[in-house]
Parts: structure tokens; C-alpha cells; sequence
């Protein structure tokens, strides 16, 4: 047992925080009102500290580092911008880690390596219009026709959408298989004839990172794209977002530390009744109690991304993981906006935007429905 | 980072386990009726003899060294069988803890090996008083000067194991003129010693095994050397016992909410209505994610507040995380476990509903979540943020 970050991890801690707040905090409130997705700075600068490909080995264009590396760099962009901080996470978790996991040689080479090292963005292509939570309603299909492969269909809510080069894309190979079965995984770039951009989003939160429509219209692709065997794309799928849960609950712990920090640094300075609001028992219990859930949820999210490190199945703690510390991102922000009053309400204080940015790590790669079933599957089934 | 136990932290957590279901839980429904106390004693020498009231205590006192990890373990996995047995044991092993911290060569060696033994069954801590709860500097027992001795005046009240308790670590009052808080000392009193008197028994609604006494001081002279650590720093040495007590506390309650989980999966795997399982319906699937969820950022919160202690680390605030946290999960824990229940939890016919009022305690004693969410609050305001 060895229960305390190494230095290395450490170190990446306390270099990825400089960077957020010397870098990203200044124009965060800024990217999120005119929803401006700022590249080099929020990738390209994000690559050149080492984080674009930070768990894969260095042939690989990576930085050869673990999990708890990787969900520190998360959550240290997302204490300061949550938007930066599900570009990587979209990025590393969802576009290279299938190829990384299920590709051939050559597919790690050429896909792999260029969004190891930044030089190209990914991004995952899995939800449709009718296959949300249940992803064995994919519609999108892709037809072998000689050495390619046609894919027609449209995908929704896709992150880094547009913006991203390299592109897993999840369609339906064979009508007749089971729902989950006849789906298949493929590695489709911009720039791809018959790959389109469709809507892009207005949203909520997370207003600095790109989420868009991909259109396919007769796009032909060479069957080397192909990732892992036809007919394997539920499971890549999932074991994809197993690993993504980690990125996310990242994600969501820094949005809560954020807030935590602004409700703490605001309550100190406050001063109502003749004291710092502070000395109030009732905000001293809403500050503990946002100190405890981000400290339990941080714990989480560190053991399934130590499991995933150690080679442990990790599928039930980084769906625990993600569950908690995306409601814990929800009701600390929430308390923080509280703690700030009416001011919290307003954009001149970051809670309101924590808050807005908070909401979406309880929906997406997986809702917090989606993770009680599969926790409460591996729990009743163990 | 690496969280998994070493060798000997899982092989104390088997021992514990084996322990627990061979001896505690077939035993664990009778005690709480009242029943089969002989059974509760001879469990105790037991686990003294197998060395878990000296968990954290080094070996020349009769301790296993086994740090306060395997102390955590070891008691999530006596709890999740039978509290009381485990409410004793933590308090022994902390009672076993303060003296050894600061008690002098002859009082460890007084006191420790008795307790770690199991010649002395028990070890017990004496610092509530009716009017001094949550706030024992409010305490009036005082211990006033006679010759080389003292005098103890005073009375105490829900004293975890008192007519058994071997040794009592009692807080009294030395210094009225000092500000409230200072002027306090901690005394070792052996149990018989004349004008120590245990008092009314208390009826609780859970830990029944466990007794929960008044302890009286009448004219209770005690020697100069019964003094346990300096002469007025009695409150250093009650915030250091309560914060290792919090981990022991927090340990107990995760073993409670365990249990309490465990056999609502197995009940709802064999419950049928509307034509399926229960386990197959998303509302009971949904309360057990959420308790199984707390209950493990809970056993996460309570090793680190365990390893940093170990590690000789600041641990105040990580032990009453942990305190609160799993007191408050266990508690929760209890609750769906006993609504996945239905009609049949509310009955003693599942062990259940005894889970839920052993559980209830947790966020009460060894500080309440109140208390713990002000020591939190104070670290964090105090702090840089």
C-alpha cells in the first residue's frame, strides 16, 4: 500500500495547474460566452506539456505515464476550464484509446501516434438522434463494397466535432445480428469525401468545447480503417467508455474543486452580520460538506484509475467513480453559487459558469442512470 | 499510489472475517436480546489472544504491530458480524493507544499488556458528562490535590464498557482559575479502586452487548502517579484518542453498512414479486449502486485517514472525513436495506433492522457529524484552501 501521489504524479499536478491558471483562467469566461473553441491553447499548449497522449507508451508518441497521471491533468484544467478539460479528455480517452486497445500495428502508427503527440485531435462518434443511453440503436451503416467500406447515417453530440482530425465512428455492419452485435468501429479523418459537419450545439455549459453533427453521405473509407474485427463495435465501445468514465469524473472533480475554492476564498472575504460569512455555522457546514464529497469522489476516481493502471478490472469503480463525482460537481456547485448569493447568480463570478459546465458530466459518456445499472450489475452479480 | 493491503493487512482482515462468522455472527441476534453475555466475554479474551486489542501497539507491550490500517480492516470486518464486539474492541485498542503515547513506562506496562491480553477485558474512557457532550470542556468532575495523590469528584456518563473495563482513562478538572479547556488532566483509575462507582446501565436502542454506564467518583483518591500525560494537557491527549477513536468509529459503521447491504443484494436476489426477482427492478438496483458507491468512497476515505497515521502523517481532518462519511453512508446503507426489505425488514426475524439501530450511534458517538463537520470546516478555513 503506498495510499499518496508519487512525485512524478506530483509534479504533473502542480505543472498542469500552473499552466490553467496562468493560461487558461484569463479567457475562460470569455471562450464559454462566445462559445469560441481557442485550439492552440486548449489543445495544441495542453500537447506541448506532454498531456495529448500521456498514458501511451512513447513509441507510441506518448509520455508513458498512468491513469492517475492522466485523471490529475483533467482535473487540473477543469478546476480552472472544464471545457479545456473534456477536449482532452474526449480527445485521449475516446479518439486514441480505442486505437490504442484495439488496433493493428500500422493503425497505431498512423492514427495512434499523430493524436499521441498532439499533432492531430480526436474525437468518438458513437450517439445518434435514437441511440442515446442505448447505443445498440445505432442506425448509421457501413456497407463493404470491394476493399472499402460506405458509410451512411449521422451522428450527433459529438465532442471536439469539426475541430477534431480523427474520428471513431460506430455503424451498424450487418442488419440482421442482434442489436448489439452487428455493429462495427471505424477510423474516418476530416477531410474524408462524403464527411460533413452538420449542426453544431448550442449548450448549456461547457460553451468553449466544440459539440457537432458528422454527416455521412456515401463516405468511402479503405477497410484498413476497420478498428478491431467487424461486428466487435459494442464492445469497443464499451470498453472505451469504461476508460472514458475516468476522464469525465476527472473532469467533473475539478469543475467541484474549482467551485469549492471560489465559495471558500468568497466566504473568508464576505462579510454579513458584522463578520465574514465564514464564521457562520451554516456556511462552515456547506463547505465541509463540499470538502468531504469531492474528497471521497477524488478517492474514487484515483482507485479506477490506479485499477486501470494495475491492470485491475476497473468497469464498476470508474462507473462508481464517475457517478459520484458528477453529482458531486452538481451539488457543490450548486451550494457555491449559494454561498455567492445573488452574485453567484451573475457572470461575474465563475460558480455561475462551474455550475452550467457541471450539469453535463451527469449525462454524458454515460448518464448517471447508466452508471447505477451497471454498479448495480456488478454488485448483484458479484 | 497503490492501494492494494499487504500481505499481512489482508491476512489480519481474514482472521477477522473468519472470526466474525464463526463466532459473532451466530451469536450476534441473542446478544442483542439480552442474551448470552458469557459468549460476549469469552469472544473478547479470544480476540485478545488472537491480538487484536493491541493492533496498533507495540509488541513489548504485548501489541501486534500491525499498524492502523489492519486496525480499520479488522474492524469493518468484526462490525459487519456484531458491533458491540467491535465497539469494544476499538475502544480497548485506543485505550491501549493513549497509553502507550503518553502514559509513562510503568503505566504502559501497567495497563497495556493486561488489556492486550485479554486479562483485562476491557479498557474504558471517561470524559462525558450530562452537561459536557459535545463540548467537554464544559466538564465538572474535578481532581483535586492531596498530598502526593488526588481526589476525584465527579460523575461521568455513557461510558463504552465500564463494569467491565479493567483501567478507566478519566478527565477531570485540576485548574478552575484556568480558561475553559486548559486547565484539565487525564488520570489512569483501576477499576475497584474505592469511590469509583459504575453506575446505571443505559437502555439503548442498539449495541446492546456493549454496556453504556454511569461512572461516579465520590471522594475517589488515586495516587500522584495515576497522573497519564502532562498536568493540564488533559484535552491534547482527548483530541489525539478521538481522532484514532474516529477511524476505529468510521471502520465499525462501514462494517455495519457492509453487512447491511450484503444481505439486501441477497435478499433482492431472491425475492420475487411482479413475476421477477427484485434485483431486476432499476429502483432496487439504483439503491444498491448508490449504498455500494458510498460505501466504497467511505472504506477509501477511511484507509487514507488510516495510512496517513500510520505514515506519521496530519490526520485530523482525513479522520473525521472518514468518520462522518462512512457513519453517515452506514446509516443510509441501513435505511434502503431495510426498506428493500419490506414488512420483513421491520422484523427481527432479519438482522436488518438490528443493523439499523446499531448503526444510528455511529454519527453520534466518538463525536457527532456536527462536530466533525466544524473540525472540518476549521481545518479548511484555517488552510490555504
Amino acid at each position: 500500500m503506498y495510499f499518496q501521489l508519487t512525485e512524478e504524479q506530483s509534479l504533473i499536478r502542480a505543472t498542469v495547474r500552473s499552466f490553467a491558471e496562468n493560461e487558461l483562467a484569463d479567457s475562460a469566461a470569455e471562450r464559454d460566452e462566445s462559445e469560441r473553441f481557442d485550439r492552440p491553447l486548449m489543445f495544441d499548449k495542453v500537447a506541448e506539456l506532454g498531456m495529448a497522449g500521456i498514458v501511451f507508451p512513447e513509441e507510441y508518441g506518448g509520455a508513458g505515464a498512468d491513469y492517475i497521471s492522466y485523471a490529475i491533468a483533467v482535473e487540473e484544467l477543469s478546476r480552472v476550464c472544464a471545457s479545456t478539460g473534456v477536449t482532452l479528455s474526449a480527445h485521449l480517452s475516446l479518439g486514441a484509446n480505442p486505437v490504442w486497445l484495439f488496433g493493428n500495428e500500422e493503425q497505431k502508427q498512423t492514427f495512434l501516434r499523430p493524436m499521441a503527440e498532439g499533432a492531430k485531435l480526436g474525437a468518438f462518434a458513437l450517439t445518434e438522434p435514437t441511440a442515446g443511453s442505448d447505443a445498440g440503436g445505432t442506425k448509421t451503416f457501413a456497407v463493404r463494397d470491394g476493399d472499402d467500406w460506405v458509410i451512411n447515417g449521422s451522428k450527433i453530440f459529438t465532442t471536439n466535432g469539426g475541430d477534431a482530425d480523427t474520428y471513431i465512428v460506430f455503424a451498424r455492419t450487418d442488419r440482421n445480428a442482434e442489436k448489439h452485435h452487428g455493429i462495427s468501429a471505424f477510423i474516418v479523418e476530416k477531410g474524408t469525401p462524403g464527411f460533413d459537419f452538420g449542426k453544431k450545439e448550442k449548450k448549456m455549459g461547457i460553451r468553449s468545447s466544440p459539440t457537432c453533427e458528422l454527416v455521412f453521405t456515401n463516405c468511402r473509407i479503405p477497410a484498413s480503417q476497420l478498428l478491431g474485427k467487424e461486428g466487435e463495435g459494442f464492445k469497443i465501445a464499451m470498453k472505451t467508455l469504461d476508460g472514458g468514465r475516468i476522464g469525465i469524473a476527472a473532469q467533473a472533480l475539478g469543475i467541484a474543486q474549482g467551485a469549492y475554492e471560489a465559495a471558500v476564498n468568497y466566504a473568508r472575504e464576505r462579510k454579513q452580520f458584522d463578520q465574514p460569512i465564514a464564521g457562520f455555522q451554516a456556511v462552515q457546514f456547506m463547505l465541509a460538506d463540499m470538502a468531504l464529497r469531492i474528497e471521497a469522489s477524488r478517492l474514487l476516481v484515483y482507485q479506477s484509475a490506479w485499477r486501470a493502471s494495475a491492470g485491475l478490472p476497473y468497469g464498476k469503480e470508474s462507473a462508481m467513480a464517475k457517478l459520484s463525482a458528477s453529482e458531486t460537481a452538481m451539488w457543490v456547485t450548486t451550494k457555491a453559487v449559494q454561498v455567492h448569493g445573488g452574485y453567484g447568480y451573475t457572470r461575474d463570478f465563475p460558480v455561475e459558469r462551474m455550475m452550467r459546465d457541471a450539469k453535463i458530466t451527469e449525462i454524458y459518456e454515460g448518464t448517471s442512470e447508466v452508471q447505477r445499472i451497471v454498479i448495480g450489475t456488478a454488485v448483484t452479480r458479484g | 499510489m497503490n492501494l492494494d493491503l499487504t500481505d499481512e493487512q489482508n491476512l489480519i482482515r481474514d482472521t477477522a472475517r473468519e472470526f466474525a462468522v464463526a463466532e459473532l455472527e451466530t451469536v450476534a441476534a441473542a446478544l442483542d436480546r439480552g442474551e448470552q453475555l458469557p459468549v460476549f466475554f469469552a469472544n473478547l479474551k479470544k480476540l485478545a489472544e488472537l491480538g487484536f486489542m493491541g493492533l496498533n501497539v507495540r509488541s513489548e507491550y504485548g501489541g501486534t504491530e500491525a499498524g492502523v490500517v489492519a486496525f480499520s480492516v479488522a474492524l469493518t470486518e468484526l462490525a459487519r458480524a456484531c458491533a458491540s464486539t467491535a465497539v469494544t474492541v476499538s475502544v480497548n485498542n485506543m485505550v491501549c493507544e493513549v497509553i502507550q503515547e503518553v502514559g509513562t513506562q510503568a503505566q504502559r506496562q501497567a495497563y497495556i499488556p493486561r488489556i492486550c491480553s485479554g486479562e483485562h477485558l476491557a479498557g474504558a474512557f471517561a470524559l462525558t458528562e450530562p452537561g459536557a457532550g459535545s463540548d467537554p470542556s464544559a466538564m465538572t468532575t474535578s481532581a483535586v490535590r492531596d498530598g502526593d495523590g488526588w481526589v476525584l469528584n465527579g460523575s461521568k456518563i455513557f461510558i463504552t464498557s465500564a463494569p467491565y473495563a479493567g483501567v478507566f482513562v478519566v478527565w477531570a478538572v485540576t485548574d478552575r482559575t484556568a480558561p475553559k479547556g486548559k486547565g484539565v488532566s487525564c488520570f489512569l483509575v483501576p477499576a475497584g479502586t474505592p469511590g469509583c462507582l459504575v453506575g446505571r446501565a443505559e437502555e439503548k436502542m442498539g449495541q446492546h452487548a456493549s454496556s453504556t454506564n454511569e461512572l461516579l467518583f465520590q471522594n475517589c483518591h488515586i495516587p500522584g502517579d495515576a497522573l497519564l500525560g502532562q498536568l493540564n494537557e488533559g484535552f491534547r491527549v482527548a483530541v489525539s484518542e478521538l481522532a484514532g477513536g474516529r477511524i476505529g468509529i468510521g471502520s465499525l459503521a462501514l462494517g455495519i453498512g457492509q453487512a447491511a447491504l450484503d444481505s439486501a443484494i441477497r435478499y433482492a436476489l431472491e425475492r420475487k414479486q411482479f413475476g421477477q426477482r427484485l434485483s431486476d427492478f432499476q429502483a432496487i438496483q439504483w439503491k444498491i449502486a448508490d449504498c455500494s458507491t458510498e460505501l466504497e468512497a467511505a472504506r477509501l476515505l477511511l484507509m487514507q485517514a488510516a495510512y496517513r497515521k500510520e505514515q506519521g502523517k496530519s490526520y485530523s481532518k482525513e479522520a473525521s472525513m472518514a468518520k462522518l462519511f462512512a457513519s453517515e453512508a452506514a446509516n443510509r446503507a441501513c435505511y434502503e436495506a431495510l426498506q428493500i426489505f419490506g414488512g420483513y425488514g421491520y422484523t427481527t426475524e432479519f438482522p436488518v433492522e438490528r443493523y439499523s439501530r446499531d448503526a444510528r450511534i455511529t454519527t453520534i458517538y466518538e463525536g457527532t457529524s456536527e462536530i466533525q463537520r466544524l473540525i472540518i470546516a476549521r481545518e479548511i478555513l484555517r488552510g490555504v484552501s
